[in-house]
């Protein structure tokens, strides 16, 4: 039986088992809506290409399955590549499927052409230029598996028009192996630098575990919480690692870094071996390189070997997949007690607990995320935009299971919580799913909230309005004497009457005592509500150590009662 | 340790080296594009890039000339290898190898000199291959050094144009 190309890859997705398609229309891809209309793969009509990228990219990193999103040529194409740029940084499996022009009129600067091929070509893990019809199998095998497989990330299938309205009568190839001679993902540790690394732990006398999205990306939270208690290790993760290792744990030293906490970044000066566990060694995380864990051999274990070394020389490189390396490395961990070092840390974290001043009228952010994590038993997925919405939301809301922080990490892009978070929604339709926003961020794409109503999706947004771009507000305040150039957002809409005027709920809080009703409230309903709290316009992150600075540079204001 | 330029000394690792690359790629469209672009995109600084036909037509082979650090040239190596295309990828430099570069020189024929061109064309082991009425252009292949040298020396009659490959390279021996 004849099938048009458009058919053959549908039929190929089906196959991949996609539920989800997020998406908008164009003439380039009209073959392909065309077959999406009967087909089992339900179409998410978004109203921004950007929110289809990210929507797809929020499914994935909720479901662990590979997100997928489509965009006509030209426009259509741009306006995904802030979403697949936000996926490569973060190593999320999506594939972004495009349309094109005709064959004969690439490179002609026809109607909406773009060589999307070229632009994506620094963002993407690999991509496709499909030239014809008969290598579309092949194409959507090799793209979900180099999507899914080893470091993972987005690949981008550009197809031309006129491939999906050709006619090919097979036969269509029955096996979906993939031939790729130069892609082999190593998933095995070498056991012979796993022993290495298991004596560097068993003698350690002031060890911390440094885990970051990996740990998410390959499930081994349960191995990592064995680990940890086995060998007695402290746990501190980065934003992508939150949920990796349960916050309520005493062991967990919570998030380090620029707004991690200050034991955690205390114990890594401190440390005198540092256990990476899929971590890149961003700069978020080390401030001053030279200063960063400077008494420590480092541990490395990582499934892309380019990440090892690439900002810190590792002194113990492990290249596999941290599931299976840490399983072969628990039975060789001993119990050691490093009593001393634990009452150490014991002492940091009193003396350096999270706090903020609860008083005056207004909400404090930090309270309202306290209180939705009370509420939701840090079992809600939360996604966040960017800013101090989402630095806030990692130090105050409790993080206990993987996949419940959604969080544009690497790329830190506006906008990309709310979409994402309906993307999650739809991947775990019985969870409670909440976009923590900030102002700025949320009107970025806000457009989506129609999606959210038509789809009937019980999203939640809880805005933190302070009526400012605040993390950049922040850094005028504390570097540039609060000259705030183009940070004030003097007319913000009504965004209770935005919410309203798309059909959503829109609720508002104003004063602290109203946070946790009105949560309480808004949580209740199976609907897409938007909560506007109104928090104080300068309300700052603490503690803040400013980039390419250590821990002693901290700055500390406001973050614990009257400590310098 | 090695003694630096200013005389004191620099840890060998930090040297700034030159290295051969070699890698084996996939003989597909817009593989240069994409290895071009991890180049300029990651800030590695390559002399030269030269890719052609192996003795599979579904091969490329591709040698690029950077200097680096030992870090640098590691993440060279290791980004190279996550291309999708790129099958292997082998640092020439610490093995025993042989490299050649090929090059066209149109130089100028002053009045009278043609004799003394020619002899050191010949010592170089070069080819004459068009004879003009002012000029000759030359063919050499070597290494860069050895082009280095010839071109020293042509620069005294006048170089009109010139150009050149960029190194390919090979392992000695068996592996
Ligand atoms: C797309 C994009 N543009 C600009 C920035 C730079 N930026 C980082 S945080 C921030 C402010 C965010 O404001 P808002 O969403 O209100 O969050 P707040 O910090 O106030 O919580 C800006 C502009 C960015 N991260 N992403
Ligand atoms: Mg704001």
């Amino acid at each position: 039986m004849a099938k048009t190309g458009a058919q053959v890859l549908v039929d190929m997705l089906v196959n991949k088992g996609v539920e989800y398609a997020f998406g908008i229309p164009g003439g380039a891809v009209l073959p392909l809506f065309d077959v999406l209309y009967d087909s089992p793969i339900k179409l998410i009509l978004t109203r921004h290409e950007q929110g289809a990228g990210h929507a797809a990219d929020g499914y994935a990193r909720a479901t662990g399955k590979v997100g997928v999103c489509l965009a006509t040529s030209g426009p259509g194409a741009t306006n995904l590549t802030t979403a697949i740029a936000t996926a490569f940084m973060d190593s999320i499996p999506m594939v972004a499927i495009t349309g094109q022009v005709r064959r004969k009129f690439i490179g002609s600067d026809a109607f909406q052409e773009a060589d999307i091929t070229g632009i994506t070509r620094p963002i993407t893990k690999h991509n496709y230029l499909v030239k014809d019809i008969r290598d579309i199998p092949r194409v959507v095998n090799e793209a979900f598996y180099i999507a899914s497989t080893g470091r993972c990330g987005p690949v981008v299938i550009d197809l031309p028009v006129d491939i999906t309205t050709e006619s090919w009568d097979g036969p269509y190839p029955e096996d979906n192996e993939v031939h790729l001679p130069g892609y082999k993902p190593r998933y095995q540790g070498n056991p012979r630098q796993i022993r290495i690394a298991a004596e560097a732990i068993n003698n350690a006398k002031k060890p911390v575990v440094y885990a970051g999205g990996g740990i998410i990306h390959s499930g081994c939270h349960r191995e990592l919480l064995e680990l940890a208690e086995k060998g007695n290790l402290p746990v501190t993760t980065t934003l992508m690692g939150l949920g990796g290792f349960p916050e309520d744990h005493e062991l967990s030293l919570r998030m380090l870094g620029m707004h991690g906490t200050l034991y955690a970044n205390h114990a890594v000066t401190e440390c005198d071996l540092l256990i990476a566990i899929g971590a890149r060694f961003d700069d978020r995380i080390t401030g001053k390189l030279d200063e960063f864990a400077p008494h420590a051999k480092i541990i490395h274990i990582d499934i892309d070997p380019a990440s090892i070394s690439k900002t810190i020389k590792v002194d113990i490189p492990v290249v596999g997949d941290a599931k299976n390396i840490l399983t072969e490395l628990l039975p060789l961990i001993q119990q050691v007690e490093r009593k001393e070092w634990h009452e150490q840390i014991k002492e940091w974290k009193k003396k350096y607990r999270l706090s903020y001043d609860n008083n005056g009228v207004l909400p404090k952010p930090q309270y309202i995320i306290e209180q939705i994590s009370e509420i939701t038993r840090g079992k809600a997925v939360i996604a966040t935009e960017v800013g101090q919405n989402q630095m806030w939301t990692a130090q105050y809301y409790t993080f206990t299971s993987p996949r419940t922080l959604i969080s544009s990490g690497g790329l830190g892009t506006m906008g990309f919580g709310f979409p994402a978070a309906i993307g999650a929604q739809l991947g775990c339709p019985d969870k409670t799913v909440i976009d923590i926003a900030g102002d700025g961020s949320f009107q970025m794409n806000i457009q989506e909230l129609a999606t959210v109503v038509h789809y009937k999706l019980p999203v939640k947004v809880v805005i933190m309005n302070n009526g400012y771009l605040g993390m950049v507000r922040q850094w005028q305040e504390l570097f540039y004497k609060k000259r705030y150039s183009g940070t004030h957002l003097e007319d913000n809409p009504d965004f209770v009457k935005v919410a309203e005027a798309y059909g959503a709920k829109g609720f508002r809080i104003e004063r602290k005592e109203e946070v946790r009703p009105t949560l309480e409230k808004a949580l209740a309903i199976r609907e897409p509500v938007v909560i506007d709290c109104k928090i104080g316009q300068e309300e700052n992150v603490y503690p803040f150590i400013p980039a390419g600075k250590t821990v002693r540079d901290a700055i500390i204001e406001g973050t614990f009662g009257g400590m310098a | 340790m090695v003694q630096g330029k200013y005389n004191f000394p620099v840890p060998c690792n930090l040297l700034i080296m030159r290295h051969v690359i070699t890698a084996l790629v996939e003989n597909k469209v817009g593989v240069l594009a994409r290895i071009a672009g991890l180049f300029s995109s990651r800030g590695f600084n390559i002399d030269s890039l030269s890719v052609g036909e192996t003795e599979s037509p579904e091969l490329s082979r591709l040698t690029v000339v950077v200097r680096g650090d030992d870090s640098t040239i590691e993440q060279v190596r290791k980004q190279l290898g996550k291309v999708i295309d790129v099958i292997k990828v082998i640092d020439l430099t610490d093995t025993p190898y042989v490299e050649r570069d090929l090059m066209l020189v149109k130089v100028n024929v002053p009045p009278g000199r043609r004799g003394e061109i020619l002899e050191m064309v010949d010592i170089f082991r070069g080819k004459i291959i068009d004879v003009g009425q002012k000029d000759m252009i030359i063919e050499l292949s070597g290494t860069e050094d050895k082009l280095e040298a010839m071109i020293k020396l042509l620069h005294t009659y006048g170089i009109k144009e010139m150009a050149r490959t960029g190194q390919i390279a090979m392992a000695r021996g068996t592996k």
